[in-house]
């Protein structure tokens, strides 16, 4: 097999102040994948991808992009990388293609190789027009675009996004999951996105690393994950207010609102049966939906257990001591 | 990175910078050309005429290499320290960062950029001073390369000021109460020869100094201090800060945590 685009061993990281942020990741991301590391805020997203792109200095470990490994050539290593990352860091100051054509002069192209390339970058990512504005012009979900574009700029072949679609509106957002789409299908462009949201990470990732506390708590295929799923939540609107939830043997009936209750499903329930005794006691059903989105469930259940894991190690640490 | 690529590269990195200080140029290049010229027509005109020869030269002549030395020395460190704290403050250092570029092409492109600023404004000071004087240079070429080795260092210093800096205060500690007290003393405005020999003493620990004088000599010929030596010295320091301010960004010092 080719060698994966990315290969993390034993990744650590303590920062200056002490913070240990991870605790010996292990890593792998197959060429032409598309894939999402998940976490909650401080999990060490940021972190394990800011040591990839050299932004920060690992403890210890291995990492290996296309198989070169960082320690030995790391410039060779970044001509591979394309990094879009979580805060904005371009000089606001500066007018957009020069922004992009600087980039492009750090890898070694000439203005006459980067021209063609980034006018056709920001035309593809909507930017073209204000090519000669500041940056600082630019709305938020512009500027995202724009690093972006800056970071295609020397064709890499392994594109990392820290948070792309972060405070960018629904219609952009899904826009950009084309664009992201097209050059991971249609140029082979290997993909790591971070998200928070999880409706992304399904509908764009073949596979996904969750991390928690700074070590990865899972990493398989989104479509097993998705399979693993056993329960799942409905939200049921009601003609008229109750005053308290059905009580139905066998299933888990909560109310929401007066007029609406939440249903969870077990694999093998059947939602008929709860349709009928609803209607026996005279609770008409106008309409149901799924509530939130599958994978949220999962994730928030996922980094739930890690934070009890934790709580409770702390607890037996504090027995330990006393 | 092959040869062409590092070239382009840096290439890349001047130019920005000299784009830079240009775009702001009421900031960059204007006030020092006016501050000079206050100079030349306070001391030069109306106070020098009354202090008659230093060192057997017009005070006008005396005083005039003295002062594009100091606007060179100035503006190539405050270029460096402020271009690349603002980067660092910016966060646009990370462009750098992630391109395959490597550490010296960084430090080379940055000190190259401040002393296009340095000697820029040497020359509009240059030019500024021909208002008031008849310029001669009578060793052309020591002349041309102990302006241009004096921009270099200072550079080196901008750029590690900016490294170590946490805050836009911290770059402008060092030129406030170090590299202005010291060129005002460098005998920028009198020949140390004036002073008690304990003071003559203590100047000769004054770096700047020894970079005025030699200046001052490729200008009018004359010397405190020998001219050889100084030069060495000069090219002595450049090499350590140059290999200093490597080492500093090799280990991501104040730029990767
Ligand atoms: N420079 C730093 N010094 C000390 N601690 C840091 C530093 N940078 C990050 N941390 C800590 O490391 C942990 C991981 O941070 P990181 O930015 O990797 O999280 P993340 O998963 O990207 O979170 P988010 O989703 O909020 O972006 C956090 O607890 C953070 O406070
Ligand atoms: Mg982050």
């Amino acid at each position: 097999m080719a060698e994966p685009a990315l290969s993390i061993r034993g990744l650590t990281k303590v920062y200056g102040n002490g913070f240990q942020a991870l605790k010996g990741i292990d890593l792998d991301v197959q060429q032409g994948d598309f894939f999402a590391l998940l976490g909650p805020n401080g999990a060490g997203k940021s972190t394990t991808l800011g040591v990839v792109c050299s932004l920060v200095q690992k403890s210890e470990g291995k990492v290996s992009i296309f198989g070169i490994d960082i320690d030995k050539d790391f410039a060779k290593a970044k001509y591979q990388l394309g990094v879009v990352p979580q805060e904005f860091n371009f000089n606001q100051f500066e007018k957009v293609l020069d922004i992009v054509l600087a980039q492009a002069g750090y890898y070694g192209m000439t203005r006459r190789e980067a021209l063609p390339r980034a006018e056709q970058l920001l035309r593809d990512l909507g930017l073209w027009d204000k090519r000669n504005g500041n940056a600082r012009m630019l709305s938020g979900g512009m500027k995202r675009r724009l690093m972006i574009a800056r970071a295609l700029m020397h064709r890499p072949k392994l594109l990392i996004l820290d948070e792309p679609t972060a405070g960018v509106d629904i219609e952009l957002r899904r826009s950009m999951w084309e664009y992201m789409r097209r050059i991971n299908q249609d140029e082979g462009t290997t993909i790591i996105l971070t998200t928070h949201y999880l409706e992304e990470a399904e509908s764009l990732c073949r596979n996904i690393a969750i991390i928690n506390h700074g070590e990865i708590v899972r990493n398989t295929s989104v479509r097993e994950l998705l399979a693993e799923l056993d329960t799942e939540t409905f939200l049921l609107d009601l003609a008229e207010p109750v005053s308290q939830p059905p009580v139905i043997e066998g299933f888990e009936i909560t109310q929401v609102e007066p007029s609406q209750l939440a249903l969870v499903i077990h694999r093998g329930q059947q939602l008929n049966d709860v349709f009928s005794v609803l209607s026996e006691q005279g609770m008409q059903v106008v309409s149901m939906r799924n509530r939130a989105n599958r994978l949220e469930e999962m994730f928030v259940s996922m980094v739930e257990a890690g934070n009890n894991a934790i709580d409770k190690r702390a607890e037996l640490n504090k027995e330990a001591q006393a | 990175m092959n040869a062409t690529q590092t070239l382009v590269a840096l290439w890349t990195l001047v130019l920005k910078e000299i784009k830079r200080f240009t775009r702001i140029w009421p900031q960059t290049l204007l006030p020092p050309s006016i501050t000079m010229a206050m100079y030349f027509i306070i001391f030069g005109n109306l106070i020098g005429s009354r202090i008659g020869d230093m060192d057997g030269f017009s005070y006008m002549d005396f005083i005039v290499p003295g002062l594009i030395m100091m606007s060179v020395i100035t503006n190539s460190y405050s270029n460096v320290a402020s271009s690349f704290f603002s980067n660092k403050f910016q966060r646009s250092v990370e462009e750098l960062m992630v391109s395959p570029m490597p550490n010296w092409v960084i430090l080379s492109g940055f000190i190259l950029g401040g002393m296009a600023r340095g000697l820029g404004v040497g020359l509009i000071v240059t030019i500024v001073s021909l208002f008031f004087t008849r310029l001669t240079v009578e060793h052309p070429l020591l002349t041309v390369l102990v302006v241009v080795l004096t921009s270099a260092l200072f550079s080196l210093g901008g750029f590690i000021n900016a490294l170590m800096a946490n805050k836009f205060d911290d770059i402008s500690i060092v030129p406030t109460f170090i590299l202005t007290p010291l060129t005002y003393l460098g005998g920028v405005f009198y020949s140390i020869s004036m002073l008690p020999n304990f003071w003559q003493g203590v100047s000769m620990l004054n770096p700047i100094l020894y970079m005025v004088n030699v200046f001052r000599y490729g200008f009018l010929g004359v010397s405190d201090i020998p001219v050889g030596w100084a030069l060495t010295a000069i090219f002595a320091f450049i090499i350590v800060l140059f290999f200093v301010a490597l080492t500093m960004l090799e280990r991501g010092k104040g730029i990767r945590s």
